[in-house]
């Protein structure tokens, strides 16, 4: 048995090492695609939260001249005040055509309302649908609730009254997630660019087991040999397994090459990615090779070509998020009895390590076994699939 | 030697196989000759075991296809229709990996190529990789890894579909020089002039039964047709009625 497994398993290799597009996707685009998208989303992310509190605001206000007191204020506080549309129903009109984002408008009697104790109006023309509007907006309305506060503590103060009479609680806010605890939340999205990378290398391989062989007109031939079917299959399982686990290797080293490029650590995360944890992610997702290639198996022997099987397998690509998205979701935190579901059960180990929380070793053992279970029960299902007559087509 | 007993197989209402026997002896050249359709693949395919018959028995070198399958196809070379190769091997890597599937042991396999490689004619395109071949290369590479392991009968399914005239002449001649070899050789074809040219014995299959098996003289003596042509087309006529 063995013998025809080697033999079946070093052909496939040697076959699809030869073949650009089998390497291409497997080994080159399926693991570097989510890293790059990663890093580059983030990066963007970072540099546009990291740089608007820094950065000085421009903002365009309308009637500066009723309230010099509180544009000294703003600009004491970061805030450049610009030149505004000249009425009212011009700043609306430039906030909506988006050549301002937020506009503010302070009326005439700004002044004397503020004299005469009246609350006196400043209005904050912002798209509150636009996220870098609404982000500026509030910056504006910050500026101003602290302005407020200062006049009603001077108010206060002048009537005899300590300002801390009107502030009868103080809310204390205790925040105890570690910087690898935030980074978790973001890295674990991760697990299933993972999963992807690996169910990605061995897409090709296994659609080649069946649609592909026969597409070629190699099947025929194949199965007049005196060998099993089953061998024949296994051999094939083994070598998508092989270039899985490659494109695995591949994702999670160009993963952590990625990172040291992502200023993390200015967001207050320190992602706990080095070597070790590669390793041993690793070999956490390692048996779901086997599931992956068998599964993948499965679904293309059902399909009449190798087209009709790109489209069915890519949908297995997507299946092992549903368990993830709906655990992510509900916010459930690891059991065993959660190991039981492969991509699941990888997907909060994973996320464990990230946190840099110890591993449980039970879980550990439930989600490898689960897993090779899983995966050995689909590999029989496709052997039994392999032997039957319609497979020819 | 191969040996077809009442051989039947049906796909769903159409009964593609219905009662064929016949024989195929060793060191002859046995043509299956029938239209499109008439069961011809459909016979062959129970012979190298990719179909099961719903009933009757085949048996290679007395070797039970049914009850070892695995025993059968140690037996035969094969050359199924359409038979496809890997693009990205090379024709000898094609061949090996079929040797060794085969069971070929790992000392002889470089020699066994290397002899079915000359054999067949194929040293000026054996380390290229399959991908462009013509389908004259490709019938060869395909027939050649079908014979990397000596097998004693050789069944080809339509193996001149597709090949120029050259190609057609040059696997002829690679068939008169496996009968020469003592081989049984069984293959089929719809088209009646190759038959003719090639066979020892002719068995006409028209719609899933033997409608006729002699040699080809005996055929045209007893459908009284000196044409040959004339003869198939009397013998399937006689067999649809």
């Amino acid at each position: 048995m063995f013998d025809t497994l080697r033999i079946v398993f070093r052909k496939e290799v040697l076959d699809n090492f030869r073949d650009r597009r089998t390497l291409l996707s497997a080994l080159l685009l399926g693991p570097l695609f989510g890293p790059v998208i990663f890093a580059f989303a983030i990066n963007l992310s970072l540099k546009q939260s990291l740089s608007d509190a820094s950065e000085a605001l421009e903002l365009p206000v309308l009637g500066a001249q009723h309230a010099p007191n509180l544009i000294r204020y703003l600009r004491s506080h970061n805030i450049d005040v610009t030149e505004a549309p000249a009425s009212f129903g011009a700043a609306r009109e430039a906030v909506i055509s988006g050549l301002h984002d937020v506009v503010v408008v302070i009326p005439q009697a700004f002044g004397a309302d503020l004299a005469e104790g009246v609350p006196a109006t400043v209005s904050v023309i912002t798209d509150q649908a636009n996220r870098q509007a609404d982000r500026e907006a509030r910056r504006a309305q910050q500026a101003f609730e602290a302005y407020s506060r200062e006049i009603a503590a001077m108010r206060l103060s002048a009537r005899g009254i300590s300002p801390l009479a009107v502030r009868p609680l103080n809310v204390d806010v205790i925040d105890v997630s570690t910087p690898s605890g935030r980074s978790a939340m973001l890295l674990g999205m991760l697990s299933y660019f993972f999963i992807f990378a690996l169910l990605t290398g061995g897409m090709n391989l296994a659609i080649d087991a069946t649609a592909g062989e026969r597409e070629r007109g190699s099947l025929e031939p194949l199965l007049s040999l005196p060998v099993t079917r089953d061998h024949l299959i296994f051999g094939k399982i083994a070598a998508a397994c092989l270039f899985m686990a490659a494109s695995l290797a591949i994702s999670l080293v160009s993963f952590y090459v990625t990172l040291k490029f992502v200023p993390l650590e200015k967001l207050g995360m320190t992602p706990n990615f080095g070597p070790a944890v590669v390793g041993t992610a690793f070999l956490l997702l390692l048996p779901f090779t086997l599931l992956g290639a068998s599964l993948m198996t499965l679904v293309a022997s059902f399909t009449k070509s190798y087209k009709e099987a790109q489209t069915w397998v890519s949908v297995v690509l997507i299946a092992p998020t549903l368990p993830i998205l709906i655990v992510s979701l509900l916010m459930v935190r690891p059991n065993t009895a959660l190991m039981l579901i492969p991509s699941l059960s990888q997907h909060l180990l994973l996320v464990g390590l990230i946190k840099n929380e110890p591993l449980d070793p039970q879980h550990v053992l439930v989600s490898v076994i689960g897993t090779l279970l899983a995966g050995s029960a689909l590999a029989w299902v496709s052997a039994r699939l392999y032997r039957r007559e319609g497979l020819l087509g | 030697m191969i040996r077809v007993d009442g051989l039947q197989k049906a796909f769903g209402d159409v009964k593609a196989v219905d009662d064929v026997s016949f024989e195929a002896p060793d060191g002859r050249i046995t043509g299956l000759l029938g239209p499109n359709g008439a069961g011809k693949s459909t016979t062959l395919r129970i012979l190298y075991t990719v179909l099961r018959p719903d009933a009757g028995s085949a048996h290679i070198d007395g070797v039970d296809v049914l009850r070892d399958s695995l025993g059968a196809r140690r037996r035969i070379g094969t050359l199924p229709h359409g038979s496809g190769l890997y693009p990205h091997l090379t024709a000898r890597e094609n061949i090996a990996y079929y040797g060794k599937l085969y069971g070929i042991a790992a000392d002889q396999l470089e020699e066994k190529v290397d002899r079915v490689i000359r054999e067949l004619d194929i040293t000026d395109f054996a380390d290229r990789r399959t991908k462009g071949f013509s389908q004259g290369q490709r019938t060869k590479v395909a027939l050649a890894r079908a014979l990397v392991h000596g097998p004693r009968n050789v069944i080809l399914d339509e193996p001149s579909n597709g090949l120029d005239v050259m190609a057609t002449r040059s696997l002829r001649e690679l068939v008169r020089q496996l009968r020469a070899a003592g081989k049984c050789v069984l293959f089929s074809s719809h088209v009646m002039q190759e038959v003719a040219a090639l066979c020892d014995e002719i068995v006409i299959i028209a719609a899933g039964k033997v409608a006729l098996h002699d040699s080809p003289d005996g055929i045209r003596h007893s459908t009284g047709c000196d044409d040959l042509e004339d003869a198939f087309v009397k013998a399937i006529g006689l067999a649809e009625r």
